[in-house]
């Protein structure tokens, strides 16, 4: 026998199962306990850019909405910029880019409010479009699901995008984009995912 | 100079299938198309970092943190405690550690848990931490109680603690279920058993630790958890900024 490489294994993950609210959003769950909850306010009240809101279901492989879902987002500000020490520039003082989505647990709809992350670097010189990293967990999901989303009035940016591009598959491209809609001259994008069947939404395994 | 650099890649025969027919809500709710792996970007290495203005120091101890003055949770006293490393065994630092979980009875403080043992008025069931310099966390909690759910009609879920962990990456993100040893409901669990490799399952049953239990007070269950390593790179190949 060889040695042994002393690397250690990945703790295995398993499902969120359906009370992740009551550790991560106890104020979804039906109770107040900390002193301030995490990932309500991603974008602060700083930060540049055009305020936008994010809104959509999470629709499982019957058609039906998924009603005990919890999505984490992460994005860059504005101006492209990740807030985190490997990434260089400054981001807007409150601005951390990251939050936390709950469904309404009687109808599945979630929503977010955020700014338009503007393009950020892509490998060897590239650039990519400017997107929103979605984290999906929820019971019946066994590993957290990773996808993007992109924006319609991107279309430019979005045909140059290394990781679009990457996706064999020019219809599933199309799971990734946001539709854009303005009422009252408010911003709202609308972004469905579809865990499974038709128009399933690409997932990536990052 | 040496930086860390991308992330070893997941290996999906370690963790569970999307698709795992005896956990059935796993039917429906897993995709059919293949996963698109992805090198990593910025967008990918990094991450939310959290610092102790986000937590309030006792929201480790559950025991304590929903319990009126002078009152204290139902059940089996606890320590749940270990580290959080990387793949490379290097702990990691100062990192989110978030856990939830059913009381003594069984029964989750939830709108949309319907169980018939009763909720116990000083046990809210969530609490959170930052590791340490050394990637150490550490809970006090009770013993959660095992309890029926709906998918055979006679499945019991293992006494378990739900864990969030972040690492430095969004790329790290994990979500997962710490069992104990000992059990005799872990080997019937649909949700355990979605993981196909009984040594991936071992790992996550924490032994008992009588060395770090406190005499005449707690009992000790020591849980390390390891995120998703990085290789080391050339400073001149590093990946962001370019
Ligand atoms: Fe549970």
């Amino acid at each position: 026998m060889a040695q042994s490489l002393d690397y250690l294994k990945e703790t295995p993950s398993q499902t969120a199962g359906p009370y992740v609210h009551i550790g991560l959003a106890p104020g979804a769950a039906g109770f107040d306990i900390y002193g301030q909850e995490l990932g309500w306010d991603i974008a602060g009240p700083n930060a540049q850019g055009e305020r936008i809101r994010v809104e959509g279901l999470v629709i499982d492989g019957t058609g039906s909405p998924v009603k005990d879902v919890l999505l984490e987002v992460w994005q860059a500000n504005a101006a492209g910029i990740y807030a985190h020490p490997e990434h260089p520039g400054a981001v807007e003082d409150g601005f951390r880019g990251w939050g936390r989505v709950i469904t309404d647990f009687a109808t599945g709809e979630w929503g977010f409010d955020t700014v338009k992350p503007g393009a950020v670097p892509g490998r060897n010189g590239t650039v990519q479009a400017p997107h929103i990293n979605l984290w999906i967990v929820a019971r019946g999901i066994n590993v957290g699901l990773n996808t993007r989303l992109y924006f319609e009035d991107e279309a430019e940016a979005n045909a140059a995008d290394p990781v679009i591009n990457m996706i064999e598959w020019e219809n599933r491209r199309q799971t990734l984009i946001a539709r854009r809609n303005e009422t009252d001259g408010k911003v709202v994008y609308r972004f469905d995912i579809r865990l499974q069947g038709e128009n399933e939404t690409v997932f990536f395994d990052i | 100079m040496l930086k860390p650099g991308e992330f070893y890649q997941r290996d999906r025969e370690w963790h569970p299938p999307a698709y795992v027919h005896n956990y059935k809500t796993s039917v429906a709710r897993s995709p059919r198309q293949a996963l698109i792996s992805l090198e990593n970007t910025v967008s990918e290495i990094t991450g939310p970092v959290f610092g102790h203005g986000d937590i309030d120091a006792g929201d480790n101890d559950l025991i304590y943190n929903y319990a009126k003055s002078g009152e204290s949770a139902i059940g089996e006293r606890i320590i749940l405690h270990g580290r959080v490393l990387d793949e490379n065994g290097r702990p990691l630092p100062h990192t989110l550690v978030e856990i939830w979980q059913a009381n003594a009875g069984g029964r989750y403080r939830h709108k949309k848990d319907t169980y018939l043992a009763p909720i116990d008025p000083n046990f809210g069931g969530c609490g959170r931490t930052l590791t340490d310099e050394n990637g150490y966390y550490y809970f006090r909690t009770v013993k959660p109680g095992a309890y029926p759910w709906r998918n055979w009609v006679n499945n019991w879920r293992p006494a378990h603690i739900h864990m969030s962990i972040f690492g430095t990456a969004f790329a790290q993100r994990l979500i997962t279920q710490c069992y104990f040893e000992g059990d005799p409901l872990i080997a019937k669990c649909p949700i355990v058993n979605t993981i196909p490799d009984p040594a991936a399952i071992d790992r996550l049953i924490a032994p008992l630790d009588l060395n770090a239990t406190i005499p005449l007070d707690s009992i000790a269950y020591r849980f390390d958890v390891v995120l998703r390593g990085r290789r080391s790179t050339l400073f001149e190949n590093r990946l962001e900024g370019n």
